[in-house]
């Protein structure tokens, strides 16, 4: 196995390791954010090696690596260090205003860096075992995250997250378990018929009717996850009760993840099948989630929740583009997803800082951002610009291209997306504005907030709305062509 | 002789396993409801034994041994431990309307035979006629999640529907790779961990486990 492979996973686990031992000392949040980091620069190493030797997979091929899954490892590692480096500060308040104990920190920085490396684990594991297996321990790593506070709201919150993803998730094993049933008589069995890359290569051959009532499995399944409407139930309360930094990586990274072993079934079900069974479930799945959310965007109070709610309509912004397919499509899902997960990370550091010195999360309590804290009400303020899609930012790109594309391969849903942007736009801008002008009503935190993080997204974000280096551009072509 | 009678014998464990699936839907005191779960486990355990040794599939062993230590043994005593620790040990649940239930579970079995017909078609192993009950399992410990309101009766469900899954799995393809079956185990463990400190925290917040007190999140 590279050695750049091995610290990607190695750093996260001996994280989170090491913190269960002394995550609640002082210093604690350093050795986090130093273990984000290291797993970053693995990520870089990675990224590099791909570019330039090609694909290859590792460990008796048991991991693989491809333009599509290092792009999001890329993401992945980058958003969790940058997300340690915010809860630095921010967890440091918590533990001050009494919120959190010791207990509590400990958890909190050995689950955090567990659930990274689950994360990675699902993103470059060449066997879709191992990637339930994975997917399955990223949720159990952030239920007790999300009760971290232990309110009557986060408790329920997290079982409603437990109950609603384990259902879910004991679906996709099910559609896991019928793609065996079909790759092992041609495969033969053994682990050999559950690599993806050993699928692949003989998706023609697989037996259309067991993959397609797997699909459907896998759908709900990792659906679920993703916070595909109806399956979302559980997202907003998740998102809202929380730690900030949880919901950051929640709504930047999990959703991201669980999209992708998403697509990984939906290009093997689109070579058994000889019609575009999945795409058109991704179709309307997405569509559906794009609307719901929407429409749910404007009855919200907690600034958290509505954030969640736009999470929702921006994953199944990305299940739609994917399910439209083509060469640009899926370039436009990539793009999206990755300007999504830094914009909305982004967003939610800016929040968490404004609602800690707010001491709420009631939008109608938090008034006057920008007189008390300048940083924090323009990081909130263009955060939200950023994703709604105005240009200059990167957003604009990738949902111009969605909507392109919808109307010259599915013209009857522009109309419908059309519609929806246009409600979250005045819904979102609507309740954000007041918070960030208008007349004071938020104190001044003891701590000086970490908002190198949020300019530092929206920055990437710009870059990728104004000019796309070429050989990024090469890199998202070609990881789209892996989708097709 | 076990040639012969085995594969009929299969089929009376999967009866005997859908039979348990139905009392558990039934049952209201939370002491038999996890005896039914071990029973249920103790069903999967010996009809695993008996495929391994009817088709000579090595693997089925140890999945059979997994299943004899984590669904008999040690899950089942993790939670009568719970129970006794957090005093629910006699508690009664108020079912609504059990008929009701049994017939939406009658329709479920139905559907789940329906969905699994084409599949056992397809299949190649001697106990592909249990499929349809698999899901028939998986889909009424599904239902019992749904129909309970106390947290630890849904837990049962969610653990029986893994029992399902895993039947499903033995009667389509003669178990996953035993890596996958172990990964498999060990997140269920930790699930029933993590649910434990859960339920505790509950409990200390609510003084109830039950999960009525959890519905007050809603969008306003």
């Amino acid at each position: 196995m590279p050695a750049e492979m091995l610290l990607l996973l190695v750093s996260p686990l001996a994280g989170g390791l090491a913190l269960a031992l002394v995550g609640h000392r002082p210093r604690a949040a350093e050795v986090n954010a130093a273990f984000s980091t290291t797993t970053f620069a693995a990520a870089a190493a990675l990224v590099t090696r791909v570019v330039a030797d090609g694909p290859f997979d590792a460990f008796h091929r048991q991991f693989f690596v491809d333009p599509l899954n290092v792009f999001l490892v890329a993401l992945t590692a980058f958003v969790g260090m940058t997300t340690a480096l915010f809860s630095r500060p921010y967890m440091r308040v918590e533990r001050q205003h009494g919120r959190v104990s010791d207990g509590g920190m400990r958890l909190y920085h050995s689950m955090y860096q567990t659930f990274t490396f689950t994360m990675l684990l699902v993103l470059t594991t060449n066997n879709l075992g191992i990637m339930w297996v994975a997917m399955e321990a990223a949720t159990l790593t952030t239920v007790l995250l999300v009760a971290l506070y232990r309110t009557h709201a986060s408790l329920e919150a997290a079982w409603k997250y437990f109950i609603l993803c384990g259902v879910g998730i004991a679906q996709a094993l099910l559609g896991t378990i019928l793609v065996y049933f079909a790759s092992e008589k041609i495969l033969g069995a053994g682990t050999g018929a559950l690599l993806w890359t050993q699928l692949d290569s003989v998706k023609g051959r697989l037996e259309p009717g067991i993959i397609s009532i797997a699909f459907v499995f896998l759908l709900v399944g990792y659906g679920t996850k993703v916070g595909l409407v109806p399956l979302h139930n559980w997202l907003p309360d998740a998102h809202a009760e929380g730690p900030t930094p949880v919901s950051a990586v929640l709504s930047g990274l999990l959703l991201n993840v669980a999209l992708y072993a998403l697509i990984r079934f939906k290009v093997i079900t689109d070579g058994a099948l000889d019609r575009p069974f999945a795409s058109h479930l991704l179709i309307g799945f997405g569509l559906l989630s794009v609307a719901v959310a929407a429409l749910f965007l404007s009855r919200q109070r907690d600034v958290k929740r509505m954030f969640a709610y736009s999470s929702i309509e921006h994953m199944g912004l990305i299940t739609f583009a994917f399910g439209l397919g083509g060469p640009v499509a899926s370039f436009a899902g990539l793009l999206h997803m990755t300007m999504h997960s830094l914009t909305k990370s982004a967003i939610f550091f800016a929040v968490g800082h404004a609602t800690q010195k707010a001491g709420t999360q009631f939008m109608a309590d938090i008034r006057g951002l920008i007189r008390l804290s300048p940083t924090v009400g323009w990081g909130l303020t263009l955060g939200t610009v950023a994703i709604l899609g105005l240009p200059p930012f990167g957003v604009f790109a990738s949902e111009f291209l969605i909507l392109t594309q919808a109307i010259a391969q599915a013209p009857w849903a522009a109309p419908i997306l059309l519609a929806s942007l246009g409600i979250s736009f005045a819904a979102i801008f609507g309740k954000v504005q007041p918070m960030v002008f208008g007349e004071a009503s938020v104190a001044r935190l003891p701590h000086r907030p970490a908002l190198l993080p949020v300019f530092a997204h929206l920055l990437l974000v710009l870059m990728f709305g104004l000019y796309m280096p070429p050989y990024l551009a090469g890199w998202y072509r070609q990881a789209a062509a892996l989708i097709g | 002789m076990l040639q012969h009678y085995g594969p009929q014998l299969v089929n009376l464990l999967a009866a005997v396993m859908l039979l348990l699936a139905f009392a558990m839907l039934a049952q209201r005191r939370i002491m038999s409801l996890i005896n039914l779960f071990a029973a249920q486990g103790f069903t999967l355990f010996l009809s695993t034994i008996l495929v391994a040794s009817l088709t000579g599939q090595a693997h089925l062993y140890g999945s059979a041994l997994l299943t004899l230590a984590l669904k008999v043994l040690a899950l089942p005593w993790i939670l009568h431990r719970l129970i006794r620790r957090l005093n629910v040990k006699w508690d009664v649940e108020t079912l609504l309307n059990i008929p009701t239930t049994m017939l939406f579970g009658i329709v479920l079995v139905i559907l789940a035979f329906n969905l699994a017909s084409p599949l056992s078609l397809l299949a190649g192993t001697v106990t592909k006629s249990t499929l349809g009950i698999a899901l028939a399992c998986v889909l009424l410990s599904f239902l019992m999640m749904i129909t309970r309101s106390k947290a630890v009766p849904q837990v049962i469900g969610f653990l029986a529907m893994e029992n399902g899954l895993f039947f499903a799995a033995t009667g389509a393809v003669y178990g996953m790779p035993m890596v996958i079956e172990f990964g498999i185990a060990l997140d269920v463990l930790v699930a029933m961990l993590i649910l434990g400190i859960f339920f505790f925290q509950i409990r200390e917040r609510f003084d109830s486990l039950d999960t009525r007190h959890l519905e007050r999140l809603k969008d306003q």
